[in-house]
């Protein structure tokens, strides 16, 4: 038995099928090509503006001075300080990533298992309600709430569990699992949906115990969404700006606001270009070979 | 002796208004090859999922070996599945799907090792231990499930329609090789299947299930040559139904008044259909007499003819007004009959049975 019983009888004309192929091609491109246009002009040219200035000369005054070009910026990147702002933003978006697949992974978990697509549907939308406002006007309601005289505040006060997390590390958690947590939920819920429950079946009928089953069948087969919720979730985590200066106060320098720091206050542009497009590229790289060894099914 | 699956009085409810299985007993031998058959939705699959341990009884005892387990997780039960759609494990090779089972059993590495291999022997595989199942044609998905049951040495093998995802000429070539499996293994298989002719061919018994019922529980022969009822003769190969009322034992006396004799213990009076397969009917020229005298006569019109190569196919209009299909083996010396043709028919007084149902 061969592989040959499951193809097409006919050998199609290749010269015609070539032809075809081309128009296929060239049909697709003029479809694509608003979108294209527009990612060129408002992502790929920024994007190259940004390269650019990270070579460009500083003056004295802090101007960015473009045909005068120097490595310095990159030189830069080496200084201890850099490092230990790196160090840190990743180890935050790390634990927010590590938190919200922990949360996220059995709520995902026990949406996809209800047998009602209505409730399903419900849940989902109760998962993508905030996206209806603002990130800036959440993250500004979570001040309220966990201020002097906030509801979460005085909740901790009345039960003595805590006091007020306001511009304490405790808040900027708070504030990134929240609102990077339906990244998460959302790829997890869509791999373990699609997830084929006889394989579960077959692994209990093959003497797995319900833990030992979901460990050797349900969890290897949601891969794909943990890691599609672990890139959504870390990387906008790693340059998270909004969070960390609203509810930290901006107290701990994280990559996010040292960008931010260079191209206001600190009046250097290339520098902050530099320390973008690295972050960038570090997250490109990383990605590519994720997706190269084992996310192929992504 | 003991059955190797003993059901008692098993139902199985799906909400409050489901019965996918109803008040099911069945005792199935140690050794034999039995298959559940009936359309889609008749509980056949729930019954097996019972015993597999998927699903639990509403009611009911499940026994194998005299051992109960209705209510025993799955992991926990000596039978092992053969899936619809194989379910292999996707992101483990050959090897490691066949492996599985023991190894959750722990069984030791080497011996782990060995069994694999010489399942995967068993099953003509050898050779593809590292490739992924959807690196495999359907046929060879299917032996590497299989395999990774068997490997178990379960005391019984569930099997749901194993072989509906196959075209044809392999799902015959399988059938073939199936058998050839139990018959050396000597383990009891429990066989789903819709396809009449695949429970004929292959199981010792047969269990025909309509609607949760069991309607009726016996070999191939007796299936086909004795249905209890119009749904089993009708849904077992291909039948002519033609109502009568019988008379005394074994006599039936049709619409037009014509008595003709058939198996029959249906109290005198009693309105009956007699079944009658296509292939027991013979056709003669009208006044013939060489006829058997065991065999019934009824006068008959041709009214259609049909060529498919190896039979001919007639429908006739018999004197009470009903049509009948009369099937006849395409062998040198048949004679032809032309559409018009008055001839008359006879079958066999066993051939034609009395159902009251």
């Amino acid at each position: 038995m061969t592989m040959l019983d499951d193809r097409p009888s006919e050998e199609a004309n290749p010269e015609l099928e070539k032809k075809a192929e081309r128009a296929e091609g060239w049909r697709g491109f003029f479809i694509a090509l608003p979108t294209y246009a527009y990612l060129v002009v408002f992502f790929v040219l920024p994007l190259l503006i940004i390269v650019v200035f990270s070579f460009a000369e500083r003056s004295r005054t802090g101007k960015p001075v473009l045909g005068e070009w120097t490595l310095e910026w990159w030189i830069k990147l080496g200084e201890p300080l850099v490092r230990t702002v790196a160090i840190r933003s990743v180890w935050l978006a790390f634990l927010n990533t590590a938190i919200c697949l922990l949360i996220g992974y059995p709520f995902a978990y026990w949406i996809a298992t209800r047998k009602s697509a209505i409730t399903r549907n419900f849940l989902l939308v109760l998962v993508l309600i905030p996206f209806w406002s603002n990130f800036l006007v959440r993250t500004y309601a979570w001040r309220t709430l966990l201020d002097s005289n906030g509801l979460i505040t005085k909740v901790g006060e009345w039960t003595g569990l805590w006091g007020k997390m306001l511009f304490t590390e405790p808040a900027v958690f708070l504030g990134l699992v929240y609102g990077y947590l339906p990244f998460m939920v959302l790829p997890l819920y869509a791999a373990i949906e699609h997830l084929d429950w006889n394989l579960v079946e077959a692994a209990r009928d093959l003497y797995a115990g319900a833990w030992k089953a979901f460990r050797k069948v349900t969890l290897p087969l949601s891969k794909p969404g943990i890691i599609a919720g672990s890139i959504l979730v870390f990387i906008p985590s790693l340059g998270a700006y909004v969070t960390p200066d609203l509810l930290g106060g901006a107290k701990t320098t994280l990559l996010g606001n040292y960008i931010v720091t260079q191209f206001k206050s600190g009046r250097n542009w290339p520098f902050g270009a530099t320390l973008s497009v690295t972050i960038l590229a570090v997250m490109m790289v990383a990605t590519i070979i994720y997706f190269r060894k084992g996310g192929k099914t992504l | 002796m003991t059955a190797a699956v003993g059901i008692r009085e098993v139902t199985k409810r799906f909400g409050t208004d489901v019965t996918a299985v109803d008040n099911v007993s069945l005792d199935i031998v140690d050794g034999e090859f039995f298959s559940l058959l009936g359309p889609s939705g008749c509980g056949k699959t729930t019954m097996l999922r019972m015993i597999a341990g998927l699903e639990f009884p509403t009611e009911g005892s499940i026994q194998i070996f005299g051992e109960e387990l209705a209510l025993r997780p799955p992991n926990k039960r000596p039978v092992n599945t053969v899936f619809q759609s194989y379910a292999l494990f996707p992101h483990m090779t050959v090897e490691k799907n066949v492996a599985f089972g023991l190894e959750m059993r722990k069984v030791g590495k080497a011996e782990t090792t060995e069994r694999v291999a010489r399942a995967i022997e068993a099953v003509h595989m050898k050779g593809m231990e590292k490739r992924k199942p959807n690196q495999l044609s359907g046929g060879q998905q299917q032996r590497v499930a299989l395999a990774r049951a068997l490997v178990n040495r379960p005391k019984v093998l569930l099997l749901d329609e194993p072989l509906g995802a196959l075209d044809l000429k392999l799902r015959q070539a399988m059938q073939i090789e199936l058998k050839d499996i139990q018959a050396e293994v000597g383990i009891t298989f429990i066989y789903v299947t819709h396809d009449q002719e695949e429970a004929l061919t292959m199981s010792n018994r047969i269990g025909v299930m309509q609607d949760g019922e069991l309607l009726q529980v016996g070999t191939p022969e007796e299936i086909y040559e004795r249905p209890v009822n119009r749904f089993v003769a009708e849904f077992i190969g291909e039948t002519n139904f033609v109502d009568g009322t019988a008379t005394e034992e074994d006599r039936v006396r049709l619409t037009d008044g014509t008595v003709v004799h058939a198996i029959s213990d249906a109290p005198t009076g009693t309105d009956v259909t007699l079944t009658l397969r296509p292939e027991k009917i013979q056709i003669h020229t009208r006044g013939a007499t060489d006829i058997n005298p065991e065999r019934n006569q009824i006068s008959a019109t041709i009214t259609r003819q049909l060529y498919y190569g190896e039979s001919l196919y007639y429908e006739l209009k018999i004197s009470g007004g009903e049509l009948l299909d009369a099937r006849l083996e395409n062998i040198p010396s048949l004679r032809r009959w032309d559409v018009g043709s008055e001839v008359t028919i006879s079958f066999h007084r066993e051939a034609a049975e009395a159902l009251t149902s």
